[in-house]
């Protein structure tokens, strides 16, 4: 397990490392920084002073060394239009992406959960017909269209709730629907076919030879062995969640990361994108490693195994 | 049951439906603006905000009714579809590609190579598709040609990936084996021997992969890092019609419409081919 475990995060660090070299070596592609700062009747001299006092004579090798050092000590440069740390303002809109990413997760399983149980139960029923049809069309409707179709239909007409903003309930319920609409297909199979193998095995045999009422099996002894293939999934959701925010929060003026870093790309404040794409990346990266991490505290039987 | 014992076999359980989507959908992508009701870039302040036909204000010459503009929206909603369809097929094209030959080379020499693809995998894994756009639109221009980088960049991985797991089971089978002791050279045994057995799988994942590319498409338009006016694509539309959506709600629900149509058909169709050609596939 603890062999496993080191090679996993091994692993892990060598993506992060893997993903920092990708965004510097992007970043590079956007041409000379120096045309951007200096105006245009700048001397030759000035172009090698500034260039030279900004690192950029340096070999590409050597600039990604004083890059990744200064971004191991947090320090991603100041956001040209804030005017603070980027990575400060990162952290600052962090607990609000969280937030709405905890919330679409939440909204996903308890649409997912009924959904499959109820499907491996009467397979065929209409449950299991409706369900399989909203999972078709979910996984054809872009995240921020449904967003859309949500504000035409609960803030226009019906006036219920908030179409944007960042506030009390009512103004998450939107974001974390349309953030949790797109995995509730995936997540509604995976129940589903847990489910089935579940009812299908012998304790649950015994159970209902046994005269148990059938809404205990189900609900108790069978949901909590099939729960565990879901459970152990979550973290791989979050991770989805994390990478939808930047379209739903966009829509919904969320003040998270994703909004954060979307309007840095258009006011080319590139330390924000920067410290914004990377971040994300590395929350990606661990709630990946969380998923091998709760494999064994779910499921002892696996723990000894490894 | 007299008319269904005169299909034969191999057309039962087509998916009619789907296939006249995407028919409609590549017709229009080819045709150019002639065979459109109306031209797409037509203004008409006169016109603007007209319903759809069965409302009160609505009116046939405009069906789908008209955007901001005046313009007609069910013309725009079908030369938008060239943009979908130009960056799907660069995008199975490329990203299919690349990652075919890329999990040919590791499944089938495995070692070092193998373990220096699995870590690029590993790393492009590491990085939210939208992020890695978001940064790539930071640095280029946005633009159709950027919107095809991202996605090639993306899904080259997939492919690779499932690509390498079949090679490293079928060159195990005797015949690679017999081919390898009768002197056949390398090169001949991967493009040979072992791409035709891998072919199915492409064919298949380059379907399923179509409708993933036509919401992301629309994804990255919507937000403004793709596809520029006055060029239409269907995220582009919605990203336009967003600030109307007090006024008129058909503007919001037609191009949606027209994505979830065109993703469905190429999910249910790649259903089908996959149950047909790869079952083995249905994880996916």
């Amino acid at each position: 397990m603890s062999r496993f475990l080191l090679h996993r995060l091994l692993q892990g660090l060598v993506s992060i490392v893997g993903a920092s070299i990708v965004i510097f070596l992007i970043s590079r592609l956007s041409g000379d920084p120096v045309q951007i700062l200096l105006p245009s009747d700048a001397t030759p001299e000035m172009i090698a002073e500034t260039r030279r006092t900004l690192g950029l004579d340096l070999p590409l090798w050597h600039q990604y060394v004083i890059f990744a050092w200064d971004a191991l000590r947090g320090d991603f440069g100041r956001s040209y239009r804030w005017q603070m740390p980027a990575l400060r303002l990162i952290l600052d809109r962090l607990p609000a992406t969280i937030l709405l990413a905890v919330c679409g997760l939440i909204f996903s399983v308890a649409v997912a959960v009924p959904v499959g149980v109820l499907s491996a139960v009467r397979p065929g029923g209409w449950t299991d017909r409706v369900g399989r049809i909203f999972a078709m069309l979910g996984q054809a409707m872009p995240a921020f269209w449904v967003g859309l179709l949500l504000i035409l239909l609960f803030a226009v007409q019906l006036n219920w709730l908030p179409a944007f903003g960042y506030g009390g309930v009512s103004h998450i319920i939107m974001p974390a629907i349309a953030l949790g609409w797109y995995p509730v297909a995936a997540q509604t199979r995976i129940v589903r076919s847990a489910m089935r193998d579940v009812l299908d095995s012998d304790y649950i045999r015994l159970s209902r030879a046994l005269g148990t009422p059938e809404r205990w099996i189900v609900w108790k002894y069978a949901l909590r062995n099939a729960a565990v293939p879901l459970l152990t999934m979550l973290g791989v959701y979050f991770a989805a969640m994390l990478g939808g925010a930047f379209v739903v929060e966009t829509i919904f003026a969320w003040p998270g990361v994703g909004r954060t870093v979307v309007e840095a790309v258009f006011s080319r404040d590139f330390p924000v994108v920067q410290a914004g794409v990377l971040f994300t990346s590395i929350l990606f990266v661990l709630s990946n490693l969380l998923v091998d991490l709760t494999y064994g505290i779910v499921d002892p039987r696996i723990r000894d195994d490894r | 049951m007299t008319v269904r014992r005169r299909i034969p076999l191999w057309l039962r359980g087509v998916p009619w439906l789907a296939l006249l989507v995407l028919a409609v959908v590549g017709i229009c992508a080819i045709g150019g603006d002639d065979i459109l009701p109306a031209d797409p870039n037509q203004l008409n302040l006169a016109d603007a905000f007209r319903p759809p036909f069965w409302a009160a204000n609505g009116s046939v010459d405009n069906p789908l009714g008209t955007d901001n503009l005046g313009r007609d929206i069910l013309s725009r909603i079908l030369a938008g579809s060239r943009i979908s369809v130009i960056v799907a097929a660069y995008a199975i094209v490329f990203s299919g590609g690349i990652g075919a030959l890329a999990g040919l080379v590791a499944g089938y020499f495995g070692g070092v190579v193998d373990a220096v693809l699995m870590r690029l995998i590993e790393i492009q894994q590491s990085i939210p598709s939208i992020a890695l756009a978001l940064i790539i639109a930071a640095a280029l221009e946005p633009g159709l040609s950027t919107v095809i980088f991202v996605i090639v960049l993306t899904y080259w991985a997939w492919y690779a990936r499932i690509i390498r797991g079949e090679v490293m089971t079928l060159k195990g089978r005797d015949y690679i084996a017999f081919a390898r002791v009768a002197g056949v050279g390398t090169p001949t045994i991967l493009m040979r021997h072992l791409l035709p057995n891998i072919f199915n799988t492409l064919i298949v994942l380059a379907t399923l992969q179509v409708g993933q590319v036509i919401l992301f498409e629309a994804s990255l338009s919507f937000l403004g890092l793709g596809i520029q006016q006055p060029d239409i694509s269907w995220g582009l539309m919605l990203a336009d019609a967003r600030q109307y959506i007090t006024n008129a709600w058909w503007a919001i629900t037609m191009p949606g419409i027209a994505i979830m149509l065109t993703c469905l058909s190429a999910n249910v169709f790649g259903d089908w081919l996959r149950d047909r050609l790869d079952p083995r596939l249905r994880q996916l």
